[in-house]
């Protein structure tokens, strides 16, 4: 029975926001739901909505889900003003209904950010992550077989730090926190991974060059070091890498030699 | 064609590099202002002399001339970085996150203390440095020092700090502006690279540590002032 401690199932009262495409006003629409399992994930409890909404003859709600075991990065919302909810380290679809209470009233907005117009409802286009991404966040070289291991000696601490940057699964949560909208963290994280390993060094100084570049093209803003991004990186990618871009970026202003796109070489 | 460095300072990183090295000008004139003030203790011909070789050495101008560069880069940079930003975010959430992925009050408000701190600064000068003129005077006689007369900065500070609303007005902005450091010091590291879990904690206590002893140490002038 809804509003009884000792039962199974929980009442959650939504207020999700609605909005049928980038160019009209979204608002806030209250739904209830009356049996949630603790055991649901986020996203099963909107699937639980969204047949109740069908059966009404009504529009589901839309949001982007993939994998649903986070390491995709797709599922994308702002829950209670946190991107991907109130648990640290957890993308919307880890995230389970036992982190909420019986009766709770749940706020659930997209990401929100000029560089991440609103499809439909949840859904926000995030391809100018992946503009950057292709500005440069790559190694060009013909990899071949598969090398021997340790053919390149790398030591375990930077191994380790290369693959932490490596979690990014680039879902823009970073940039949903940031009051300013900016991608830094992303891009940070991005550059991290190839700057700390022997294979990235031949590109350094035009990869973070081209990425940053491409990022203020985009409607992305400044870092101002709030730390938001980090505390809701699913992924827990650290500011850290933020210091390391800056370094990056110095380096490339100081010794490189870059053009401004891969055409002009 | 290759990059030059204009193009890599006009981005966002490059005017965060601004904004870091011209606030760590002005971190360090702060300190140095700071420590100056407190020569008020040491009573009022120290006050005076050290005002007046302060300001008699002809490197004042090539170190004033620095300070106005580096507050009007500081400015500029920090307030067209703060419009974009605007732009970037044009609507905040419904509901203001609990936990630690919200911001502190100090960097938020960086634009707001550094406004009133720029407010401050200029009627500041106005107050003091091309404020009242006394000469100062010891026995009856105008003290003269390297053939200039030397001037009664201790007089006129001792009028403003004996005013309770000047007082009121001048602990607020002392307020800011370390509020304005706290965030700022330690920012300035993270900006320029420096970055590191060994020494994370310390450069925050130090930002922290920074204000605090600014704030501080400016507000011990008029407090003594004003009470004794």
């Amino acid at each position: 029975m809804a509003g009884n401690n000792n039962s199974r199932t929980m009442r959650i009262n939504l207020k999700v926001w609605r909005q049928q495409n980038e160019k009209v006003q979204g608002n806030l629409v209250d739904y209830t739901l009356d049996s949630v399992s603790p055991d649901m994930s986020f996203l099963e409890m909107f699937d639980v909505l969204n047949e109740q909404l069908v059966k009404k003859g009504e529009e589901p709600v839309a949001f982007a889900h993939d994998c649903r075991e986070g390491i995709c990065g797709s599922c994308a919302m702002v829950i209670d003003g946190e991107p991907h909810g109130p648990q640290t380290g957890t993308t919307t679809c880890q995230l389970h209904m036992r982190s909420f209470s019986d009766g709770d009233t749940i706020v659930v907005e997209p990401f929100r950010a000029k560089a991440f117009p609103v499809v439909k409802d949840l859904v926000t286009n995030r391809t100018a992550l992946d503009r950057i991404q292709a500005a440069g966040g790559y190694v060009t070289v013909s990899t071949g077989n598969a090398p021997d291991g340790n053919a390149i000696p790398i030591s375990k601490e930077i191994a380790d730090l290369a693959m932490d940057a490596a979690a990014c699964i680039q879902c823009g949560a970073c940039v949903a926190a940031c009051r300013n909208g900016s991608a830094m963290l992303f891009v940070s994280a991005k550059v991290s991974q190839l700057a700390l390993l022997p294979q990235g060094q031949a590109e350094r100084d035009r990869r973070v060059s081209r990425m940053v570049w491409q990022m203020d093209e985009e409607d992305f803003g400044s870092c101002t070091n709030m730390g938001s991004c980090a505390a809701a990186c699913p992924k827990e990618i650290k500011v850290e890498n933020i210091a390391r871009i800056n370094r990056e970026y110095a380096h490339a202003m100081l010794f490189g030699r870059v053009s401004e796109r891969v055409s002009d070489e | 064609m290759s990059q030059g460095i204009l193009k890599y300072m006009s981005s966002s990183i490059g005017r965060k590099y601004i904004m870091a090295v011209s606030g760590l000008v002005w971190v360090l004139f702060v300190l140095t202002h700071m420590i100056g003030n407190l020569l008020i203790f040491a009573g009022k011909d120290a006050y005076n002399v050290y005002s007046h070789k302060l300001i008699t050495n002809p490197l004042i101008y090539l170190a004033e001339a620095a300070l106005v560069i580096f507050i009007g880069a500081h400015a500029f940079t920090g307030i067209s970085l703060k419009l974009r930003n605007n732009r970037t975010k044009p609507t905040l959430y419904a509901v203001t996150p609990k936990s630690a992925k919200g911001a502190s009050l100090s960097s938020k408000s960086m634009i707001w203390s550094g406004t009133i701190t720029l407010v401050f600064l200029i009627l500041h000068l106005v107050t003091f440095k091309y404020g009242q003129y006394y000469a100062y005077s010891k026995d009856g006689a105008d003290v003269v020092l390297d053939g200039i007369k030397v001037r009664d900065i201790h007089q006129l500070v001792i009028e403003c700090f004996e005013k309770p609303g000047y007082v009121a007005w001048y602990g607020i902005c002392l307020v800011l502006v370390g509020l304005h450091l706290y965030h700022g010091v330690a920012s300035s590291f993270q900006t320029l690279g420096l970055n590191h879990p060994k020494f994370n904690n310390a450069i925050k206590m130090f930002g922290w540590a920074y204000a605090i002893v600014v704030a501080l140490g400016f507000l011990a002038v008029p407090l003594y002032v004003f009470i004794f």
